[in-house]
C-alpha cells in the first residue's frame, strides 16, 4: 500500500527544486513508500523522554575573533560563475520577490 | 616500466618515507613510478576522475630539491597521495562525482588538503566516488564506477570506491576518503585496505563537500595500519575555520600503531557486539571473524560480549538523518553560482526564470541516487514531518550513544565484521536501494555516535574475495583502533606469510601513456 | 504565484476607519550589526564596496565552506536582547532557513528558530505626547543578511519585466539581529504613531549599545509591518498582511496608516483580507500584493548541524549588562534636568531627533538654549522643506557651537548669524570661513559708522529735532536707515549709542 502519493512526490520536488519526469515521479513514490516505512519503525522507540541529540560530540560556545581576513579576489569569485557582468554574478530573471 | 618502478609502487608509505628521509629514492622516482602505476591500470580500474601529473611531479621535484639542500621536512614529504574528489582542491576539478559540478575549478583548498600541501605530499589525482558520496558501490559516479582490482567486474565499494581502488592497485601508497556512513571502512572492506574513519571532530571537514554534516568525517585510506596513522597524525588535529573541530591535539597514533605491531594486546577488552555479528552475515564473513577473534584472544586480549539494542535502529535513523541533512546541504547546487547550469528550452513559451532554470539545472544534473535522497530528506523535514521523522531520528542517536557508552564500560574496543559481504557484482544491486543500504549496517553506528572506526583485512571468503574486520573506540580514543588493528595486522600476516593483497590478482596493464597526461 | 492589485484601490478615510475597527499590529526589525566581520566568516564588512569584493568561500557559499559564530555579533545581540528587558536564553542554537532564493548563497539561510538568543522582553515608547505605550517583545533572534539583486531591463529597475539579475553577495552574511514584537493591542487611532516612535527608539538603543550605525538610509534597519484589523477590541484577531522593507520611519507611519484604510475598505465592503506579502512604495505611499502564504513558506527549519549550540554563561550575561550604557530614556531625563528644558521643549527636542545634536553643541561650548535655539529653530525649519533629519544636515554641532561663539563675542548680530549658517550648509566652510568669505563681520569702525549717522540725521532732519527734544523712541528710525546704509554689518546697540552722544541726549 502507498503512502506517499505521487502528488505528494511532485509536491516536495518543487520544494526540493528538481524538475523531475513523469516516469522519475512514479518510481519516486514507490522507493520512497518502502523507505519511509523501513525507517518509520524507529518510532518505536523514539519516545518523549529520549532527548535528542544533534551533533556526536557535546561542545559549546565555539566563536571566531571578529577579525577581517582579505576578501576572495573578485576574479576567484566570478570565475566558476556560469555568467557574469560587471563584477556580479548574472542570474536569469526573479519572478518574485521574497 | 622499469622493474623499479613497480617495487617501489609495492612499497608502503612507510617504506617509502624512509627510504626518501635515507636518499635512497627521490620523490620524483616515487611519483613517477605512481604515475606509469596509473597510466598502465587506470584505464581497466577508473579509480580517478582526474589525474594532476605535472603538478605531483612539480612538488616532488620541490621536494628533492629542498631535502638536497639539507631542509627539514615532514616525515611523509613525497610520498604521492591520492585524494577523493569531493575534498576541495584550489585550482583542480572537484566534482564530487557529479555532473552538476563538471568543470568546476576552486578557488580554495580544503584544510586537510592544506596540510597535504604544507607537508609537501605530491597529490596524484582525484578519485572516484559515489555521486556526492551517495552509496555503497561507486556505480553512482556520474563518470562511470570504479572497479575493484581483485575482480573488475565487481564493485569496490563506496562511496570511496576510487581512493580505496586506488591503493589496493598500487596506484597510491595513500589516499584520502571519507565517512559518513561507511564510506571509508566498507570499502577498506571490499578491497583489501585499511580505512579508518576517526572521531568526529577530529579532522577539519572545511573543503569536504558536505553530505550530512553531523555524520561526514575525513580520514586515511592505505595499505598498512602505520600509515593509515602516519596519514591521520597529518590531517587530523584542531581547525578554527571546523566549529566542530575537536580543540584537544589527537592522540598519539603512530606510536599506538607500532605498539600494537608487538602483538601484545594483554588486559584489552574486546568486546563483540552481539548485533552486528548474526543474520545478514556471509559465512565467509563470520568464519574470518572468528578466527581473527581467535587470534587477539592469542595475543593476550580478553573477549567479551556485548549487547547494544538500539542498533537494529541505527539504519532507520541514518536514512532519515542524512537525507534530511543533504537536502539542504546541497540545495546550493543551483546553476547560479557555479557548475552547471540548465536553461530549459522554453518550448512551453515561458520565460527562462531563476526559478525555472535551477529546477531544471538540478534535474538534470543529479543522477537518481541523489535526486531520491533529496526528495527524501525534503519530504523528512517538511511541514508536519520534522518531529516524525528527523526529530526522532536524534533520538535515535542518543539511544546509540547510550548503547555505545554502556558497551565502553564493558569493553576498551568494540569489533564486528565491516560489511555483511564481499563484494557484489556491478549492477546487482542497483535497483534495489534498500538491498544497497544494508551494506552500511555495520559501519553507521558510529558515525551516528560519532565514535572512530577502522576496517582492516583480515581474509578472504570463500569466493577469493577480501573481508574486513571493524574495530570501534570511544570518541577522542582514536589511538585503541591502532593498537588493536596493527596486532590483528601483525599476527594476520604473520599467518599468511605476508599482506592479503599480494594474493589479489595481478591486474593486465594498459600500453603506456606519457606520463604527465592530465584527464 | 501572485495576484496583483495594480487597479484602482478603494480605500476608507482613516479616521473613519479606526472608528469602526480595532487595529492590532506587529512589527519584525532587522538590525545589522557594526561587526567588522561577517556572522559567519572572516569576510570583511564595508559599505559601498566594489560588488563582490567582500566575500569569503563561506559567504559565498561555497561548495565545502563552513560557518563559525562571530563572537563579537553574539555579544551585540546579548547586548538588544538586555537593553529590551528580555530574558537571555542559557542556550540557543542556530537552525537553517530552507528556501531558493539567487541572493541566498546557500539557499538557506542561517539563523535561529525555536532557539533564539533573547526573548519575553519589552520596551516603553515615549509617544509625541509624552504618553509611555510599552511594547512586548517575542523575541529577538541572531541571523545573516542575504546578498542584493540588481535588476536589469525592463522598467526602472523593478522586478516586475527585468530580463535578469545581477548579484553582489558582499551584503550576504553580515550578522543581523531581528526583533519580533508580540501582537500590538490597544493603539487605536494612535497605532501609526505608536509604530513609527517604535522603530524609532530600537534605532536610538542600537546607537546607544554601540551595536550598529542604524542608518536607515542605509538599510541598516528594516522593518516589516503586520496588520490586521477587528471589530472590536474583543474580537478574535483578524487576517493579517505583512508589508516588507519600509525602510523609514514615516514610512512605518504611512504603511500602516494605507494598511488600515485598505483593510477597512475591504471589510467593510464584506470582502475578507488575504494573508499574504505586501511591497511598500514610497512614491504613492500605497501597499501592492506580493505572494500569498503558501508552501513556499515551508522553509524545512532544522538545527544547523555545522554550528554548535551556544550558551552565554550568566557571568558573561551579566558582565555585558553591567557594561551597558545608559539607555536613551534615562539618558534623556538626565538631560532635561541639566539643561532645565521644559517637559515640551525636551519632548520637541527628542521627537526632532535633536537630542544627540544638542548634546554635542553643547559639549562643544554652546549653552543649553542656544543650541535648543539653532537645532530647533533655523535648522529646524530648514529639515522641513526637505522632508530630511536634522543629522543628515550638512552642518556638524562643532560649528554651531563657533556660530554661537561669533555671537556671543558680538563678532556677529543675528542677522548675520543666520546668514553665516547659510554658508556654512551651502558647503562653504567653517563660520569663520564663511565670515571672512562673505566679509559679513560686524562695523565696529566708529568712524564709518558715525559717517553713516551724519548721513542718516541729515536726511531726516525733523526726527532728529525730535530727539533732541526728549522723544528719544524716534531714534529707532535713524538707527533703521544706517544699518541699512550699512547692509546689516552693523551693531545696532552701538549705532544707537553713538546717535544718542552725538545729539547730546542721556539714553
Ligand atoms: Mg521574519
Ligand atoms: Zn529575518
Amino acid at each position: 500500500m502507498s503512502t506517499i502519493s505521487r502528488d505528494e512526490v511532485a509536491r516536495v520536488a518543487g520544494l526540493a527544486r528538481i524538475d523531475l519526469t513523469s516516469d522519475e515521479l512514479d518510481r519516486l513514490a514507490g522507493e520512497l513508500d518502502v523507505i519511509v516505512q523501513s525507517v518509520a519503525r524507529i518510532s518505536e522507540v523514539a519516545t518523549a523522554d529520549v532527548p535528542a541529540t544533534s551533533h556526536p560530540l557535546p561542545m559549546f560556545n565555539v566563536f571566531r575573533a571578529d577579525v577581517p581576513e582579505p576578501s576572495l579576489p573578485v576574479a576567484d569569485v566570478l570565475a566558476g560563475a556560469p555568467a557574469s557582468e560587471e563584477g556580479r554574478f548574472m542570474v536569469p530573471q526573479i519572478l518574485e520577490e521574497d | 616500466m622499469s622493474a623499479e618502478s613497480t617495487d617501489l609502487t609495492r612499497l608502503s608509505a612507510a617504506t617509502l618515507a624512509d627510504k626518501l628521509t635515507a636518499g635512497e629514492v627521490s620523490s620524483d622516482e616515487v611519483t613517477r613510478a605512481h604515475l606509469d602505476r596509473i597510466a598502465a591500470v587506470d584505464p581497466a580500474v577508473h579509480a580517478f576522475l582526474h589525474i594532476c601529473g605535472r603538478r605531483a611531479l612539480a612538488t616532488a621535484r620541490d621536494v628533492d630539491a629542498r631535502r638536497a639542500a639539507g631542509e627539514e621536512l615532514h616525515p611523509l614529504a613525497g610520498v604521492p597521495i591520492a585524494v577523493k574528489d569531493i575534498i576541495v582542491t584550489k585550482g583542480v576539478p572537484t566534482t564530487a562525482g557529479s555532473r552538476i559540478l563538471e568543470g568546476w575549478v576552486p578557488p580554495y583548498d580544503a584544510t586537510l588538503v592544506s596540510k597535504i600541501k604544507a607537508a609537501r605530499l605530491p597529490i596524484l589525482g582525484k578519485t572516484n566516488m559515489d555521486e556526492f558520496a551517495m552509496g555503497s558501490s561507486t556505480e553512482h559516479s556520474a563518470f562511470g564506477p570504479t572497479h575493484n582490482p581483485w575482480d573488475l567486474d565487481r564493485i569496490p565499494g563506496g562511496s570511496g570506491g576510487g581512493s580505496a581502488a586506488a591503493v589496493a592497485s598500487y596506484q597510491a601508497p595513500l589516499a584520502i576518503g571519507t565517512d559518513t556512513g561507511g564510506s571509508i571502512r566498507q570499502p577498506g572492506a571490499v578491497t583489501g585496505t585499511v580505512g579508518v574513519k576517526p572521531t568526529y571532530g577530529s579532522v577539519s571537514r572545511y573543503g569536504l563537500i558536505a553530505l550530512a554534516s553531523s555524520l561526514d568525517q575525513a580520514g586515511p585510506v592505505t595499505r598498512t595500519v602505520l600509515d593509515s596513522a602516519l596519514l591521520h597524525e597529518l590531517i587530523g588535529g584542531h581547525d578554527p575555520h571546523d566549529s566542530t573541530s575537536i580543540p584537544e591535539p589527537l592522540p598519539p597514533l603512530v606510536a599506538a600503531a607500532r605498539q600494537g605491531a608487538l602483538g601484545d594486546l594483554t588486559g584489552v577488552r574486546v568486546g563483540v557486539v552481539t548485533e552486528l555479528n548474526g543474520d545478514g552475515y556471509s559465512d565467509g564473513v563470520r568464519a574470518r571473524f572468528s578466527e581473527s577473534l581467535t587470534l587477539l584472544q592469542q595475543a593476550g586480549a580478553e573477549i567479551v560480549e556485548v549487547s547494544c539494542p538500539h542498533f537494529t535502529y541505527a539504519l532507520g535513523a541514518y536514512y532519515l538523518i542524512l537525507p534530511a541533512e543533504a537536502s539542504s546541504n546541497l540545495a546550493k547546487f543551483d546553476g547560479m553560482r557555479f557548475g552547471l547550469r540548465v536553461t530549459p528550452d522554453g518550448g512551453d513559451g515561458l520565460a527562462a526564470t531563476a526559478e525555472r532554470v535551477m529546477s531544471a539545472t538540478r534535474g538534470a544534473g543529479f543522477g537518481p541516487e541523489v535526486k531520491r535522497r533529496i526528495i527524501l530528506g525534503t519530504y523528512a523535514l517538511s511541514a508536519g514531518y520534522y518531529d516524525a521523522y528527523y526529530g526522532s531520528a536524534q533520538k535515535v542517536r542518543t539511544l546509540i550513544q547510550r548503547d555505545f557508552a554502556a558497551a565502553f564500560e564493558k569493553a576498551d574496543v568494540l569489533v564486528s565484521p565491516t560489511a555483511p559481504t564481499t563484494a557484489f557484482k556491478l549492477g546487482e544491486k542497483l535497483d534495489d536501494p534498500l538491498a544497497m543500504y544494508l551494506n552500511d549496517v555495520a559501519t553507521i553506528p558510529a558515525n551516528l555516535a560519532g565514535v572512530p572506526g577502522m576496517s582492516v583485512p583480515n581474509g578472504l571468503s570463500d569466493d577469493g574475495l577480501p573481508v574486513g574486520f571493524q574495530i570501534l573506540a570511544p570518541a577522542k580514543a582514536d589511538d585503541r583502533l591502532y593498537r588493536v588493528g596493527a596486532a590483528l595486522e601483525a599476527l594476520l600476516e604473520t599467518r599468511w606469510g605476508g599482506p592479503l593483497l599480494e594474493r589479489a590478482p595481478e591486474l593486465a596493464t594498459a600500453a603506456n601513456s606519457p606520463v604527465e597526461a592530465t584527464r | 504565484m501572485s495576484i496583483s492589485t495594480h487597479g484602482p484601490i478603494d480605500l476608507i478615510d482613516y479616521d473613519e476607519a479606526v472608528a469602526r475597527f480595532d487595529p492590532v499590529f506587529g512589527i519584525e526589525v532587522h538590525v545589522e550589526l557594526g561587526t567588522k566581520t561577517k556572522m559567519f566568516d572572516s569576510a570583511p564588512q564595508v559599505f559601498g564596496a566594489e560588488p563582490n569584493t567582500a566575500v569569503s568561500p563561506t559567504s559565498l557559499g561555497l561548495p565545502g565552506a563552513l560557518p563559525v559564530v562571530n563572537g563579537t555579533a553574539v555579544e551585540y545581540a546579548i547586548r538588544i536582547g538586555l537593553a529590551l528587558n528580555c530574558t537571555i536564553a542559557e542556550t540557543c542554537r542556530f537552525a537553517r532557513k530552507n528556501y531558493f532564493y539567487p541572493d541566498v548563497p546557500k539557499n538557506f539561510q542561517t539563523s535561529q528558530f525555536d532557539e533564539p538568543i533573547a526573548f519575553d522582553g519589552y520596551l516603553d515608547v515615549e509617544l509625541e505626547d509624552g504618553t509611555i505605550f510599552r511594547v512586548e517583545i517575542e523575541r529577538a533572534h541572531m541571523e545573516e543578511d542575504a546578498g542584493k539583486n540588481t535588476h536589469v531591463g525592463g522598467a526602472t529597475g523593478r522586478i516586475q519585466g527585468a530580463e535578469y539579475s545581477l548579484v553582489d553577495y558582499n551584503r550576504a552574511g553580515i550578522p543581523l539581529v531581528e526583533i519580533v514584537t508580540r501582537p500590538i493591542e490597544g493603539g487605536g487611532a494612535r497605532t501609526p504613531e505608536i509604530a513609527r516612535a517604535y522603530v524609532r527608539s530600537l534605532r536610538d538603543i542600537f546607537r546607544a549599545l554601540e551595536v550598529s550605525e542604524a542608518r536607515m538610509e542605509r538599510g541598516n534597519v528594516r522593518a516589516d509591518v503586520n496588520l490586521s484589523l477587528r471589530a472590536t477590541p474583543e474580537s478574535p484577531l483578524g487576517t493579517r498582511s505583512e508589508t516588507k522593507n519600509v525602510n523609514s520611519f514615516r514610512s512605518v507611519e504611512r504603511a500602516i496608516r494605507f494598511e488600515v484604510s485598505r483593510q477597512a475598505a475591504l471589510l467593510a465592503a464584506g470582502g475578507v483580507v488575504v494573508q499574504e506579502t505586501r511591497h511598500w512604495h514610497e512614491d504613492t505611499g500605497t501597499t501592492t500584493a506580493g505572494r500569498i502564504k503558501s508552501d513556499a513558506d515551508d522553509y524545512r527549519y532544522f538545527p544547523e548541524p555545522d554550528l554548535l549550540p551556544i550558551a552565554p554563561s550568566r557571568e558573561w550575561v551579566e558582565e555585558i549588562r553591567a557594561g551597558l550604557p545608559e539607555m536613551p530614556v534615562a539618558r534623556r531625563n538626565r538631560l532635561q534636568g541639566d539643561w532645565a528644558f521644559a517637559d515640551a521643549e525636551m519632548r520637541d527636542v527628542v521627537n526632532a531627533g535633536a537630542l544627540d545634536l544638542i548634546e554635542a553643541t553643547v559639549a562643544a561650548g554652546a549653552s543649553p538654549a542656544s543650541a535648543r535655539k539653532w537645532w530647533m529653530g533655523e535648522l529646524a525649519r530648514v529639515v522641513k522643506t526637505t522632508d530630511g533629519e536634522l543629522e543628515d544636515l550638512p552642518i556638524t554641532p562643532v560649528q554651531v557651537a563657533d556660530l554661537q561663539g561669533l555671537v556671543d563675542s558680538g563678532a556677529l548680530n543675528d542677522k548675520l548669524a543666520k546668514q553665516v549658517l547659510e554658508g556654512v550648509l551651502a558647503g562653504e566652510g567653517s563660520p569663520q570661513e564663511v565670515v571672512t568669505a562673505r566679509g559679513l563681520g560686524v562695523v565696529s569702525d566708529d568712524g564709518a559708522l558715525l559717517a553713516a549717522i551724519d548721513e542718516a540725521l541729515a536726511a531726516q532732519p525733523d526726527v532728529a529735532e525730535k530727539i533732541r527734544g526728549g522723544k528719544i523712541a524716534a531714534v529707532g528710525s535713524v538707527v533703521g536707515g544706517v544699518m541699512k546704509a550699512t547692509r546689516g554689518q552693523a551693531d545696532a546697540g552701538r549705532v544707537r549709542a553713538l546717535i544718542l552722544e552725538k545729539l547730546g541726549v542721556e539714553g
